[in-house]
């Protein structure tokens, strides 16, 4: 068991392209990190340079107290479970389980009762005699993190383990691998395209995009104080809704559409940088949820500031509404954020003009057409640079 | 408008399909056929006409001739022994070939593979001649090498690229795997991507066997010596300068279709997956 220290990693591709830049990341010992970003963010790149089987162009990789950059994959001490499982289809389970311990050459009863081990643990002690062709996909899923666990690596790394499972399986697998981790409590890199599996796993969670590391937090700072557009509309489903807005004289208040929202003064004595932004252009975020209605909880004497749209669509989820709006303000979409959003909920139909998204109390009564106010909380609101995306917080 | 009249009895197999394959077949099979029946005649019925289209009486003649007053077994053996040895040679080379050059990073794979194509396609005949003369120098005429390596290096183009597109369709990931598991190179290839490319092995060993066992040219060429003699120049030579012994010919013939039959009979799952492999990814 050992922490990985990523320092200043770099790779460059032969072509000239830059996967990863200048990433900076420790995993502690028994910390289960999670990779996220969207396809092509160079976090498999990452990954696999921490793996071996990537060459590093430039920084330092430890694991441990050891500098890795030019160890062999075999004599790093690491674990990996591919998104295809890779799983060698002409042995039994139990083959594939004791494959990396055959190799070293342990006493085969030794082997047996590891095998066996991590069997159970998995529960997959009835199966150890087939092969992986008549194993279902969670079963599979489940040799491959057995052969993971069996060599008691003391690195663990994962490329999207789960993507090949279905809905379903996919959210019970998520709470087994992490349960398995806490158990067994080693560090892990966990790369993922979804940002409901960083959410949910994560001790932390590092957001990248195109190469570079944008965010590395825990998963409720990410998503409560994301430090980017990028990082803001990566995080969460459906996405947090970013509109073109100006802040007036003394930013007492931000124009949305040809919506006034008052800015009240205990924002300005939290966030004292949004004053500098008056007159200017800045981006507002607003989460789903904190777009509340009627039925809502709002608390008496509240500064909230009213903001109305008109429903397009009502999306009933039994335990929240998805309420769809249009309002004249601008929408910003953070670039590469909705491709990854991977639940799909607010992908495709509704995309031009300033809609929005609340999501509400479940017994509103809303209908299409009709038209909403919503009440926000300014303090939780969210402000964003309109030139370089990044989140004016202090 | 559905024309659905449903056809009863054998009349349900009578249609454009079943005719057309029905004739394809007989064109196929009936020389074989012929050539079977002919070898259990006697000597003297072989030439009957009108021809017997059942041999009455069967007799076993012709291929006790075959062996006794021929030395067929000679020609059996000698052939078995230079196929199986290019066989071997063919796949060890083609393995390790087709490896590289189906996964492994490495310039100038595509020439390669052309120059392989090229190869694979170019008329033994042109060869011949100066390989004549080159075994000739280095004495090796009348010999079993003297077959051996023309046929490996024949027939090795064509099973580097079944081969290679058999190592193609093997996720990448499988060896990965296997390299952080600890597996050497060698290793990997042998306990995680032979077992995988058994098919193509197959195919690309069939393909191989059969065409050593039944090339005439260069084993006509290269090995005059009757004790070096293959099947094919074996049978071509029968006979005298005043008879051919049909019979025989056609006996000596039946017996050295036997062991391809088999072959493909025993290996036929794995030969159509391994022709296939590639465009259908399994």
């Amino acid at each position: 068991m050992a922490p990985i220290t990523i320092d200043k990693v770099t790779k460059v591709y032969p072509n000239g392209f830059e996967a990863v830049h200048e990433l900076e990341l420790e995993v502690a010992d028994g910390e289960f990190m999670v990779l996220v970003g969207p396809s092509g963010c160079g976090k498999t790149t990452a990954l696999r340079m921490v793996a071996g089987l990537e060459d590093i162009s430039g920084g330092t990789l430890r694991i441990g107290e050891r500098v890795v950059n030019d160890v062999s994959s075999k004599d790093r001490d690491i674990a990996m479970v591919f998104q295809n499982y890779a799983l060698y289809p002409h042995m039994t389970v139990a083959e594939n389980i004791g494959f990396a311990l055959k190799l070293r050459k342990l006493p085969k009863a030794e082997i047996k009762k590891k095998v066996e081990d991590a069997a159970s643990i998995l529960g997959l002690t009835e199966w150890l005699d087939r092969k992986p062709g008549q194993l279902s996909g969670g079963q599979r899923q489940r040799v491959a993190m057995g052969r993971a666990i069996v060599r008691e690596p003391s690195v663990f790394l994962m490329d999207e383990p789960l993507s090949n499972l279905d809905a379903k399986l996919r959210v019970q697998m998520r709470a087994e691998v992490a349960r398995i981790q806490r158990r067994l409590g080693v560090a892990t890199l966990y790369v993922t395209h979804d940002q409901v599996e960083a959410m949910t796993m994560g001790d932390r969670v590092a957001v990248m995009r195109a190469g570079v590391l944008q965010q590395c937090d825990n998963p409720q700072v990410l998503y409560d104080h994301p430090s980017n557009l990028f990082v803001a509309g990566f995080m969460g489903s459906p996405a947090m809704n970013l509109f073109e807005a100006s802040l007036g004289e003394s930013a007492s208040s931000a124009l949305v559409g040809s919506q006034r929202v008052a800015l009240p003064e205990s924002l300005h004595t939290t966030r004292p940088a949004l004053r500098s932004y008056a007159n200017r252009p800045v981006i507002l975020g607003i989460r789903p949820e904190d777009l509340l209605v009627e039925g809502d909880s709002i608390p008496t004497g509240s500064d909230y500031s009213p903001l109305e749209g008109d429903i397009e669509l009502v999306e009933a989820l039994g335990s929240e509404l998805l309420v769809h709006f249009t309002t004249d303000a601008h929408r910003v979409e953070a670039e590469g954020a909705r491709e990854a959003d991977a639940e799909g909920l607010n992908a495709g139909s509704l995309t031009q003009g300033g809609e929005g998204v609340a999501r509400v109390e479940p017994r509103a009564q809303l209908l299409a057409g009709r038209r909403v106010r919503f009440m926000l909380n300014p303090a939780r609101l969210h402000f964003f640079d309109a030139t370089n995306g990044k989140a004016i917080t202090s | 408008m559905a024309r659905t009249r449903a056809r009863k009895g054998w009349h349900r197999y009578l249609n454009g399909v079943t005719v057309s394959t029905t004739a394809v077949a007989i064109f196929v099979l009936l020389p074989i056929y012929w050539l079977i029946v002919t070898s259990f005649k006697t000597p003297g019925a072989v030439g009957d006409n009108p021809p017997q289209y059942f041999p009455n009486p069967l007799s076993l003649t012709n291929y006790q001739v075959a062996f006794s007053q021929y030395t067929f077994g000679r020609y059996i053996v000698n052939s078995a022994v230079i196929a199986v040895i290019a066989t071997f040679l063919v796949l060890g080379i083609g393995t390790i070939a087709g490896y590289a050059l189906g996964r492994l990073p490495m310039r100038g794979k595509y020439p390669i593979l052309l120059v392989l194509l090229m190869i694979s396609v170019f008329p033994e005949v042109a060869v011949v001649a100066p390989l004549y003369l080159l075994l000739r120098d280095i004495g090796w005429l009348d010999s079993y090498q003297a077959l051996v390596f023309p046929y490996t290096a024949f027939n090795l183009p064509f099973a580097i690229w079944i081969l290679r597109n058999y190592m193609l369709g093997i996720p990448k990931e499988m060896e990965e795997t296997a390299r952080i598991d600890g597996a050497s190179p060698l290793k990997t290839v042998w306990s995680v991507i032979l077992p995988q490319a058994l098919p193509g092995l197959f195919t690309a060993g069939i393909f191989t066997f059969t065409a050593c066992w039944t090339e005439f040219l260069m084993a006509l060429t290269f090995n005059s010596s009757n004790n070096y003699r293959t099947i094919p120049v074996g049978i071509a030579l029968f006979g005298s300068q005043f008879t051919v012994p049909y019979g025989t010919i056609f006996a000596a013939s039946v017996v050295s279709v036997v062991p391809i039959a088999v072959l493909v009979l025993v290996f036929r799952k794995s030969v159509v997956s391994g022709l296939t492999s590639g465009a259908v990814k399994g």
